[in-house]
């Protein structure tokens, strides 16, 4: 069996692939909304520091000093 | 203090000015938003975005009906195990601050597990478990933070309406099928006499072959459907030569390959699907938190507080009341059946049905319409009919409703497609006739390629760029339309018809005229200290007007709800109200809001409220009538008819007294002879909006109201009208010449064809630089254009 049959199969299963991972992002609602998320991503991660009192004081003012 | 913005809202700190934790806030209920969000670890709210937040409303009691089981069912989307799942809309969803608190809801109430918020749609997503919280608790806790959801009749009636995501995947598809084919039919491009490539060659053009296959069959079978419907019609839409060119295209290529003639056309179908494909995403553009599907449901409570014989009060699906019911409407609550007024002191705003805000008083016994708002406290009905029988709701049983507008319009694109798909068959037919003639084994080559080349995917994309980019240029300046369309409809019209109230004026602005006798600076002081006491609308209004810096302390002052007031100092007394209250005897009809003053029992004279027209209306007028008829369509009396007809051409035409039914009529008259545009704002013009060419609707705020419509505008760009018009007749523009910048590249293309020379590697160039070429020129063009409405 000649080589490229093997390298097709390579390249088709790959390509294969990514169309697969396409259709279950779209199947999954990925692109339902495509505002929303890259809000989301930019918001400060603090929601740790609020869940234990103790030190949430300390976080939260590096939190806020970062912001401004 | 003048200049201090809430903290919360950034409103102006006025009368209820409250100094909080070193802040400043508009208002108690802002001050409480604070209050809860920094109590709970939410402050970064205020740092996301400052001064984002909402002023709440008072909600108390009007969410009782979530209490019943049968209301609740139908508002959740899933019920299991004790974990509920529901969709709300919130209209004042706003910003990335916004966002983020509504995400960490969860942080509020630990019942909430999780939450997600579409921005594009206005919707926030609710897990919460069933034991700890109530949908009821969750609608009051985000009413508390000025997050109130809407929850109307419409979201009883809706269904399950699963999200539409097929386009997406066909362009991914299409996308897929057109990288790899591409990539595989490089060989063959360059020709290269290998050995090695030659051996290979069939598996390469089977591999083509194979991903072609589900681009034919699946990412282009719309364009199979709708030629075939067409052609059922008897018409020649533009899918026709498309679906005629794929088709052509995947035979030719499938017998070439066979038959070992060529590598086949699998390239420049792959492509041409593809960038269809791409037109019509394009042109989906929808604004998803505007709903132009809007009826009275939209804005109609689900349920109402029924008053059993007993005096017991039960929540009851809306549908289910029936004539004679006694029910209950609160402070802020629409009214959502025709009634008679049993108990209770009704100032109802009909703003919703006629675009006018002002309250009008009724008494006991006196008739209400559905559709009207109730301000102030609670008042007991009697139901005279049904929701669907009643004045309002009854309009939406006129036909006109399920008519749609745009299949009944043929669009540029189609117009010419007949054109074109006649000349492609006639050139096809000539050149295969002529081959028959002097070279017989060409001719089903060049017939094929003929139908292959013509294919007019450049023309079927200008319509959509072209369109789809102005409909966002539209967008940017606050006027919103349906679809591409209705755009192309605007460009045919030739008479606009306004209706007045809340379309034409505004209802933040009164002008306030005074006729009568002159008041004496000591009396206009008393009449303003008296106003003073008064929490009505029209005494608050004309408190602000009186230029009178003296105030006094009233010796006596007493309201009498839904009639006037009356303040008296030593010996001088005022009263203010309606002319019977006064005492003005054989009070005429006045077209016009009016309050009477009389000063020791001696009849004064009257102030008269009239609504203030927006700016720009005359220049409005007077630029729309160069190029087309206008007329007004009212549903008020005609007292401002002077005035009107003053700012409008003299030939324009004015009817006033108009029912919801007659506007509708009219407008369907005034169609035999024009295409018409209609300018609207309440639920009372929704027929007419219907009925039109193109309904338009008014907004002052373009997220809480509007009736059913083709295009929403912001009531600020009321006066950009003539210049949005005049664009949408140069996108028409812009079309027909990227039809004559494509129909250039059909030529050149048609030659090769014709003449029997076409080869797979030239149609792989001209289809996508025909198609890229077009995308540039329109785009650039709306743009350019677009750049005027600054």
């Amino acid at each position: 069996m000649s080589v490229i049959y093997v390298l097709l199969a390579i390249s088709i299963s790959v390509a294969l692939a990514f169309f697969a991972a396409f259709l279950f992002s779209v199947k999954s609602g990925q692109y339902d909304d495509t505002y929303t998320p890259s809000v989301r991503m930019l918001f400060e991660d603090e929601i740790v520091s609020h869940q234990d009192d103790t030190d949430s004081k300390s976080k939260s003012s590096q939190t806020k000093s970062t912001n401004q | 203090m003048t200049n201090t913005t809430c903290y919360h809202c950034g409103d102006q700190c006025g009368k209820q000015h409250v100094r909080f934790d070193e802040r400043d806030f508009c208002c108690n209920g802002c001050k409480t938003v604070y209050e809860i969000f920094t109590t709970n670890g939410l402050s970064t709210f205020y740092d996301i975005e400052a001064r984002a937040g909402t002023t709440p409303n008072a909600i108390e009691g009007k969410y009782n009906f979530l209490d019943n089981l049968e209301i609740m069912e139908k508002l959740v989307e899933f019920d299991e195990g004790g974990v509920q799942v529901v969709n709300l809309g919130i209209p004042s969803i706003h910003c990335s601050s916004c966002i983020w608190v509504l995400e960490n809801l969860n942080r509020l109430h630990k019942g909430i597990s999780s939450s997600q918020v579409d921005f594009p749609k206005k919707t926030i997503r609710v897990a919460y478990r069933t034991d700890t919280i109530s949908l009821k608790a969750l609608v009051l806790l985000l009413g508390s933070i000025g997050y109130e959801p809407n929850i109307s009749l419409e979201s009883y009636n809706k269904k399950q309406a699963g999200v539409d995501r097929s386009l997406i995947y066909k362009l991914g598809v299409a996308g897929f099928a057109f990288g790899n084919v591409m990539l595989l039919s490089f060989p063959e491009y360059f020709e290269v006499e290998e050995f090695w490539l030659d051996q290979y060659k069939p598996v390469f053009r089977w591999l083509m072959f194979a991903f072609s296959v589900p681009v034919v069959l699946y990412a282009g079978k719309d364009y199979f459907i709708s030629a075939y419907k067409g052609l059922h019609s008897k018409l020649l839409n533009i899918d026709v030569p498309i679906a005629l060119g794929i088709l052509t295209l995947f035979l030719r290529s499938t017998a070439d390959i066979m038959f070992d003639l060529g590598s086949g056309f699998f390239d420049s179908l792959t492509g041409l699907v593809f960038f269809l494909l791409l037109g019509k995403f394009f042109q989906q553009k929808t604004y998803a938190y505007l709903s132009f599907e809007r009826d009275y449901k939209s804005y109609f409570p689900i349920a109402v507080t029924r008053l059993k014989e007993n005096g017991v009060e039960e929540n009851v699906q809306i549908y289910k009341v029936k004539t004679g019911d006694h029910i209950l409407v609160r402070n802020q609550e629409i009214i959502p059946v025709d009634c008679s007024l049993v108990n209770g002191i009704a100032e109802i705003d009909y703003s919703f049905v006629t675009g006018e805000s002002r309250p009008v008083t009724k008494e006991p016994g006196e008739k209400m319409f559905a559709g009207g708002k109730q301000l102030g406290g609670v008042l007991e009905v009697e139901v005279l009919k049904s929701v669907s029988q009643s004045y309002l709701t009854q309009l939406w049983a006129n036909s006109v409703f399920s008519k749609d507008k745009a299949s009944q319009f043929q669009t540029i694109t189609d117009s010419i497609g007949k054109r074109f798909t006649i000349a492609v068959l006639t050139i096809a037919t000539l050149a295969t006739v002529y081959w028959l003639i002097y070279d017989a084994s060409m001719a089903l080559n060049v017939f094929t390629a003929v139908l292959i080349i013509a294919c007019p995917c450049a023309i079927a994309l200008a319509a959509p760029f072209t369109l789809g980019n102005m409909l966002r240029i539209f967008g940017k300046y606050g006027f919103y339309l349906k679809n591409t369309n209705t755009l192309e409809r605007l460009a045919k019209i030739n008479m606009v018809i306004f209706d007045k109230t809340g379309t034409l004026t505004t209802t933040h602005r009164d002008t306030i005229l005074y006729e009568g006798m002159e008041l004496t600076e000591e009396e206009t002081a008393l009449l303003k200290t008296t106003l003073r006491a008064s929490n009505h609308p029209l005494s608050r209004s004309l408190y602000d007007i009186l230029k009178s810096n003296e105030i006094m302390t009233l010796d006596e002052f007493q309201e009498h709800t839904g009639k006037g007031i009356e303040g008296r100092v030593k010996d001088h007394s005022m009263k203010v109200g309606s002319a019977a209250y006064v005492g003005k005897q054989g009070s005429m009809t006045t077209s016009n809001t009016a309050v009477y003053i009389s000063s020791d029992a001696h009849i004064k004279g009257k102030f008269v409220f009239k609504n203030a027209y927006r700016d720009g209306v005359g220049q409005l007028f007077g630029e729309l009538a160069q190029r087309m008829q206008l007329g007004i369509l009212s549903g008020d009396n005609d007292g401002e008819r002077q005035q009107l007809q003053h700012l409008l051409a003299a030939d324009a035409e004015m009817l006033f007294n108009q029912k919801p039914e007659d506007k509708l009529n009219h407008i369907k008259k005034k169609q035999e002879h024009h295409n018409v545009l209609m300018v609207g704002d309440g639920l009372n013009d929704a027929g007419a909006l219907a009925q039109s060419d193109v309904g338009v609707a008014v907004s002052e705020n373009i997220n809480v109201f509007s009736p059913a419509c083709d295009a929403i505008l912001d009531a600020s760009q009321l006066n950009k009208l003539p210049r949005l018009i005049k664009l949408s007749k140069k996108s028409m523009r812009i079309i027909k010449l990227s039809f004559l910048l494509s129909l250039a590249y059909n030529l050149v293309g048609l030659y090769f064809a014709v003449t029997g020379q076409l080869q797979p590697v030239i149609a792989a160039i001209l289809m996508p630089l025909s198609s890229i070429s077009i995308v540039a020129f329109t785009t650039l063009g709306t743009n350019w254009v677009g750049k005027q409405l600054k």
